[in-house]
């Protein structure tokens, strides 16, 4: 079996008639960290949101493909169900659902099966211990009244119970305090192993700190313009991206 | 060919339909002569009959509302006002004739009320075809019967409240009710008795072209306690059926009553019902309501809090599909001091069906130190759908906390990404959002009913999405 979990191949995408990727190519195997990083408006965000099918978005050319299969006509339901996951830069607040009631709903769904209650409550509340959220949140109305760390907390423990093969986090650390962004850096590790990869989408190099990174690509203008190793995002820390944005074409 | 779709119990209760088997259903139309035979039919004392020819004088008398949604498809000389059931009041539902026991059971009425009721009783067109009450409870003096059996048993109690709610002439169609009223319950609860358990009437209008006119009559006596659940339903026909039930409530010094109703009408029916309530010192009334079915409904029900600390709490929702305009609300008058209302209201429109919530609070000069919270939010499922809040207050006095809140929403496009993300179909997705905005309201509602309402957003749900 081939190690891909996902290839991206020559990407087009647009939102509001306006072209956002311009033939993006991306390959991730199992068991890897990629980074991207990238100036505001490159396109960063829209890579993630197209790779589960957010309506907002149109591909008009290139492939998707997710362990070895062209994904490109499957709705976002189906493509999280082949064990896609994105934590949210702004999670929805639902009311009327219970944290707990809405991960075992998907857990459900994904698995195909009944949860049994009892080792989900466990499981539940042992992810919720490490990632320092008050057990009381399992009851609460998801993401409504949470503060902005609480939800990007709720965004990790999802992934964590969810178990998904690809787990994209589009700049879950932004807006966070140092602790807060320890706790995901935690949750990441919890939740990586050989068998699933990671792709962060960030600003900062904080979150990367505790983490073992294998490629940082930087992403301007619709495009992977470079991909190297953890010292490239020191490097961009560093210098910012202004070297970069005359590469443009 | 006496039962006809109700072996599969899992059909829906619009799809279950018996034969139009009654003993006898009057002629279509409404004049003297009919109103005087349903009255002989029913072997009433005259000062019932006399009511309702009132009725049927004020009937012809008053104008039909001039707002709210077009009534112009009743034709009351289309609907016939008394439809007899095969069957008598029974006590035993083994004694109910077998395609309407059959159309309760698929409802799960008998299976309710071993579990959860204290007392049933069962309306089948214009008729009570099951009465029953615990045995502790009738010893307790309560009493609950059907509404024909308490003007012959508890005449003089009937005549002391019976149109001392609601007055014969407070609109057209409470006149048309008194006129051509049958069935219905009776609730007395005498001083200090609290019945843990509720009671619950359930309505079924099975016969096409027809009206369902029962009257409700509950005396809750003082620091006395009742749940009473109100259900109804019909199956689906091509022609207009009318609804004009009369609901007359006392709540005496200290006493509470909660009324809880699941109307789930079907989609051909004109439920224009009229329920009023009138709080003694102390009292509480607590009106759930859930409002489902029908072609057009007006429904306002309305509380005077007449006694000093008398609170009235409301919360009720509304689901108006295709085809559907559900005019609902509710009115207060507080008319002694230190009184308190609680309005929370929520409603539901897809597929171009209109929710329109009327408020109308009036404080008068006396109710000093009074309280009033108005909360009303609609959810719309659809640009084609149409949710509308109407609030009207008359305040008479300074003294006195009253607000208002109303928010009006869509389901948006990215909450329902954010679900579908999680593996959720869409059409689960939208089932999701709408049963949490409902839910603090399904929470108010009896279990079952609760599990009713969540299967009815499914329901309402599947196939929507485009």
């Amino acid at each position: 079996m081939s190690n891909k979990l996902l290839e991206i191949k020559d990407l087009y995408v647009q939102a509001e008639e306006k072209q956002i990727l311009k033939g993006l190519n991306l390959e991730i195997n199992f068991g890897e960290v990629h980074v991207i990083m990238g100036p505001n408006g490159a396109g960063k965000s829209t890579l993630a949101n197209v790779i589960l099918n957010n309506p907002a978005y149109t591909q008009t050319k290139g492939d998707i493909i997710f362990k070895g299969e062209n994904i490109n006509n499957l709705k976002t339901d189906q493509r999280a169900k082949k064990g896609i996951f994105m934590s949210f830069q702004t999670p929805e607040e639902i009311p009327g659902i219970s944290v707990q009631n809405f991960i075992k709903s998907a857990t459900n769904v994904k698995t195909g099966k009944p949860v049994k209650i009892f080792e989900f409550k466990k499981e539940l509340e042992k992810n919720m211990e490490e990632l320092n959220m008050k057990k009381e949140y399992a009851t609460r109305d998801l993401n409504v009244g949470f503060s902005g760390g609480e939800k990007k907390k709720n965004e990790i423990l999802q992934m964590l119970m969810l178990k998904p093969e690809l787990a994209i986090l589009d700049e879950t650390d932004s807006g966070l305090d140092v602790d807060a962004i320890k706790t995901v850096s935690k949750g990441i590790n919890m939740f990586h192993n050989d068998k699933n990869s990671v792709l962060i989408i960030t600003h900062s190099t904080k979150i990367l700190e505790n983490l073992k990174v294998d490629y940082v690509h930087i992403l301007v203008d619709g495009r992977i313009i470079k991909t190297g190793d953890s010292s490239l995002a020191k490097e961009i820390e560093k210098n910012g991206y202004e070297a970069y944005k005359e590469v443009k074409n | 060919m006496a039962k006809t779709k109700v072996e599969d119990v899992n059909t829906h209760i619009y799809d279950i339909k018996n034969d139009d088997n009654y003993s006898y259903k009057i002629q279509k139309g409404l004049d003297k002569k009919i109103v005087e035979e349903i009255s002989n039919m029913k072997n009433e004392p005259t000062w019932m009959k006399n009511y309702r020819l009132k009725g049927l004088e004020m009937y012809n008398k008053l104008e039909m509302p001039t707002w709210g949604p077009d009534l112009s498809v009743l034709d009351m000389s289309d609907i016939a006002t008394y439809v007899k059931p095969k069957s008598n009041i029974n006590t035993k539902w083994e004694d109910v004739p077998e395609d309407i026991r059959n159309t309760f059971d698929a409802l799960g009425i008998p299976e309710a009320e071993k579990k959860s009721l204290a007392g049933v009783g069962a309306q089948y067109d214009s008729e009570i075809v099951y009465h029953s009450l615990q045995e502790d409870l009738a010893k307790k003096g309560v009493i609950y019967t059907g509404f024909e059996t308490a003007v012959e048993q508890y005449e003089d109690l009937v005549k002391q409240y019976f149109t001392k709610c609601v007055p014969i002439s407070d609109h057209k169609f409470v006149a048309l009710h008194y006129a051509v009223w049958s069935g219905g319950s009776f609730v007395y609860v005498p001083k200090g008795v609290k019945v843990e358990i509720p009671l619950q009437s359930y309505f079924r209008l099975n016969s096409p072209e027809s009206g369902q006119f029962e009257h409700t009559l509950i005396i809750v006596d003082e620091g006395a306690d009742l749940h009473f659940i109100e259900g109804c339903s019909a199956p689906k026909y091509n022609k207009v059926n009318l609804h004009a039930g009369c609901v007359e409530l006392f709540v005496k010094q200290g006493a509470r009553l909660r009324y809880s109703t699941i109307e789930n009408w079907s989609k051909n029916m004109l439920n224009l019902n009229t329920k009023k309530s009138i709080v003694e010192k102390d009292g509480t009334m607590e009106w759930v309501s859930g409002s489902f079915g029908s072609r057009i409904s007006m429904l306002y029900p309305m509380t005077i809090l007449k006694g000093k600390n008398a609170k009235m709490e409301y919360t009720g929702i509304s689901f108006a599909g295709a085809g559907q305009n559900l005019d609902t609300g509710l009115k207060v008058v507080h008319s002694a001091p230190h009184t308190s209302s609680v309005v929370n209201s929520k409603s539901i429109s897809k597929s171009g069906g209109i929710a329109t919530f009327r408020s109308n609070i009036v404080i008068t000069e006396n109710a000093t130190n009074s309280k009033s919270n108005v909360s009303c939010e609609s959810l719309m499922l659809d640009s084609e759908s149409v949710s509308d809040t109407i609030p009207v207050s008359n305040i008479q006095t300074n003294d006195v906390e009253f607000s208002h809140e109303a928010k009006i929403g869509k389901i948006s496009d990215e909450t329902i990404f954010y679900l579908m993300s999680r593996g959720i179909s869409e059409e689960e997705a939208k089932a999701m959002i709408v049963r949490g905005f409902a839910s603090p309201i399904s929470k108010e509602l009896p279990i079952e009913y609760a599990a009713e309402m969540n299967s009815l957003i499914n329901l309402e749900l599947e196939g929507s999405i485009g």
